[in-house]
């Protein structure tokens, strides 16, 4: 069953240059417990697409389109009911744990403020319930630790708090914005388990926003990739891992140093991320794509479905080339 | 063939004044470097890895002297930079160069690329006329992939991975002999990281570097690096050759670390046994006593605590410091 569902998502942010698309036209869909990997490079639109179904743009930023959950328009709704359905339904856990906590407040009272607004429980079993939270996502002694601030946990703890406050609604999506790009390898594995077994034991939908393909291939059902605001190629992971259709996903996969290969040269994509304010007419990746011909340039490759459960958006895919 | 580098048990202190106390009360001491040594051969690459806190910036900092050692020495070419004067180390000083982790923040902004690159060169050899250091900039930039061009540019209109150039531009004019590169391509995207990286080993090929590569991310550090030290909590665990380091390490720290990089493949990797390491890094302030992985380490026993291990050959020239070292088969590889 579709939870989430965008209809030709875009996102303008109007700039000193002129309007600048960041998302343009995106179409993707999320199920019920299902999760879903955006993956893409700095400029990809990644986040701002996160931020359009959540109604966190910037000021300057005004999304157009659709974003269906549970068949209502998160974009068009008013900003009260949007309150109720970000509160109850949808969450989201930020890069950076630390400017996402208030630095002012206990832990406990940002998290009971939670539970007392939202369902309007008293605010000794809200922070009764944040402690059983804190528990779950494993934070040790939390009875205690609940009552002191951010600065005195480390990064990997305060991502551990943002999770556990996310899920305080029990809500059915939850979307995480690069949630282990600040830390350790070894944090981010514990970081990955706590989010894999929040998923086994509550059901939750997750949208896992990432640059890292590492991550990708470990935690999520399905893989969407994204340049320069448009998706290039989208499927189950282990297909589009295995059988990369896009030239983007492909080097994308290449470029990535392996610590189970023993390759001498790393292959490499040239160029640069693109300038979305000079994105070209055809396929924003022609320009760094080594397979490109001229009217990739100026003609923009639709979205086309191929294996049934795939989708990709090139006039000379990879199968065609072999 | 005799090290370009040798350092011995050296070790960075600092002092630190604990939250809340008396200006006058005695500081406390923060060991970031606590006895490392190793030697690196000329034309090789020393991979450093370890989680933040480990001391492997400190310890890239000591070597190139922006922060003073408190104890050991720092063999470069047979001179000890650590307990030389100010003015006799600035001899050494251009034939140690570093490259920066967040390329952006590493470049005066109010100056140009050329001058940028420029600089050292100006600095150490003021002899060298205007013309010849126009020509070696413009040179050094095309190296690295900059357009000669666009040299009166401000480091602002460049992107990441130009600016990352930029600073390997600045740091190769001088010629080093030994190249320091901490973090270099944290903060850039992969497809440009993959760039970067292959133009530092290019560099080092071709003009015979001898460097130390410092990150985290270990499946890069593999990538460039023939020799890889782990460190943890200011102190070595293990030292090998890349190879049976990332396919047998043999500390339980290096294998953690291993198991914890996740590799791009989907099949390989739910096929993976991933032991995750548990807790985090213990305060420098108060480290464990004996060996200071001990309280997150699933072999421990109760040794541990009051010996600490030391470095030991355990497989020609596999060095690690454990006592309960054992090689684990980390990884089947691919090809």
């Amino acid at each position: 069953m579709t939870l989430l569902q965008t209809n030709d998502l875009t996102v303008t942010f109007q700039t000193a240059d002129g309007p600048v698309n960041a998302v343009n036209g995106v179409n993707f869909s999320i199920d019920k417990g299902e999760t879903l990997a955006i993956v893409g490079e700095s400029g990809s639109g990644k986040s701002q697409t996160a931020f359009a179904i959540m109604g966190l743009l910037a000021r300057n930023g005004q999304a157009t389109g659709q974003a269906l959950f549970d068949g209502q328009d998160l974009l068009a709704m008013p900003q009260k009911v949007l309150n109720k359905i970000r509160a109850n339904d949808v969450a989201m856990i930020f890069q950076d744990p630390m400017t996402s906590l208030n630095p002012y407040i206990r832990i406990s009272d940002q998290m009971a403020e939670v539970l007392t607004l939202h369902k309007g429980i008293s605010k000794r079993d809200a922070i009764a319930q944040s402690v059983r939270m804190l528990d779950a996502v494993g934070i040790p002694d939390a009875k205690v630790r609940i009552s002191s601030y951010p600065h005195e946990f480390s990064g990997g703890m305060r991502q551990r708090i943002m999770i556990a406050m996310a899920l305080l609604c029990e809500p059915r999506l939850l979307i995480a914005d690069e949630p282990t790009t600040a830390l350790d390898v070894t944090v981010q594995a514990q970081i990955m388990r706590v989010l894999a077994d929040i998923r086994r034991d509550f059901g939750t939908a997750m949208i896992l926003i990432t640059h890292d393909l590492g991550i990708v291939a470990d935690a999520c059902d399905r893989t969407l990739v994204l340049y320069g605001g448009q998706i290039m190629e989208e499927g189950p992971t282990d297909n589009v891992f295995a059988r990369p259709s896009h030239p983007y996903t492909a080097g994308l996969l290449r470029a990535v140093p392996r610590l189970d290969r023993d390759d001498d040269e790393l292959l490499t994509i040239a160029g640069e991320p693109p300038d979305m304010s000079r994105l070209p007419a055809g396929c924003p990746f022609s320009p760094r794509c080594a397979a490109m011909m001229p009217h990739c340039l100026t003609v923009k490759p639709s979205l086309e479905i191929f294996d049934g459960t795939r989708r990709r958006a090139c006039h000379l895919p990879i199968e065609e080339v072999a | 063939m005799e090290p370009i580098l040798s350092v011995q048990d050296l070790s960075v202190t600092f002092d630190i004044h604990p939250q809340g106390a008396w200006p006058w009360t005695k500081p406390q001491k923060l060991h970031a470097v606590n006895g490392i040594s190793f030697d690196l051969a000329p034309g090789q690459c020393l991979g450093v890895v370890g989680e933040s806190g480990s001391g492997k910036s400190t310890l890239a900092r000591a070597i190139v002297g922006t922060v003073p050692s408190s104890h050991g020495r720092i063999m470069f070419e047979g001179h000890d930079l650590a307990s030389m004067s100010p003015s006799a180390r600035r001899v050494h000083r251009k034939d140690v160069q570093m490259i920066f982790q967040d390329p952006l923040a590493a470049l005066n902004p109010r100056m140009t690329v050329g001058d940028i690159i420029a600089e050292p060169l100006i600095t150490h050899e003021p002899k060298v006329p205007r013309a010849e250091v126009r020509r070696r900039v413009q040179a050094l930039m095309e190296r690295v992939g900059l357009l000669p061009n666009l040299v009166n540019r401000y480091p602002h209109e460049f992107s990441g991975g130009q600016c990352q150039r930029i600073g390997i531009a600045r740091a190769l004019i001088l010629k080093p002999k030994l190249l320091i590169c901490d973090e270099p391509v944290l903060a850039l995207d992969v497809s440009v990281q993959a760039q970067v990286v292959n133009l530092l080993r290019e560099l080092q090929r071709d003009m015979g570097l001898s460097m130390i590569f410092i990150a985290h991310d270990l499946s890069v550090v593999k990538h460039v690096s023939d020799k890889v030290m782990v460190m943890y909590l200011g102190r070595t665990m293990e030292m090998a050759d890349s190879k049976p380091l990332t396919t047998g390490p043999r500390h339980p720290y290096s294998q953690a670390l291993i198991a914890s990089v996740p590799i791009p493949d989907p099949v390989l990797e739910r096929a993976r046994k991933r032991p995750v390491l548990e807790g985090e890094l213990p305060s420098p302030l108060r480290p464990p006593s004996g060996c200071v992985f001990r309280t997150r380490c699933p072999k421990a026993q109760a040794i541990c605590a009051e010996i600490r291990p030391l470095m030991t050959d355990a497989d020609n020239g596999h060095m690690v410091a454990c006592h309960f070292e054992e090689k684990q088969e980390m990884l089947v590889f691919a090809r």
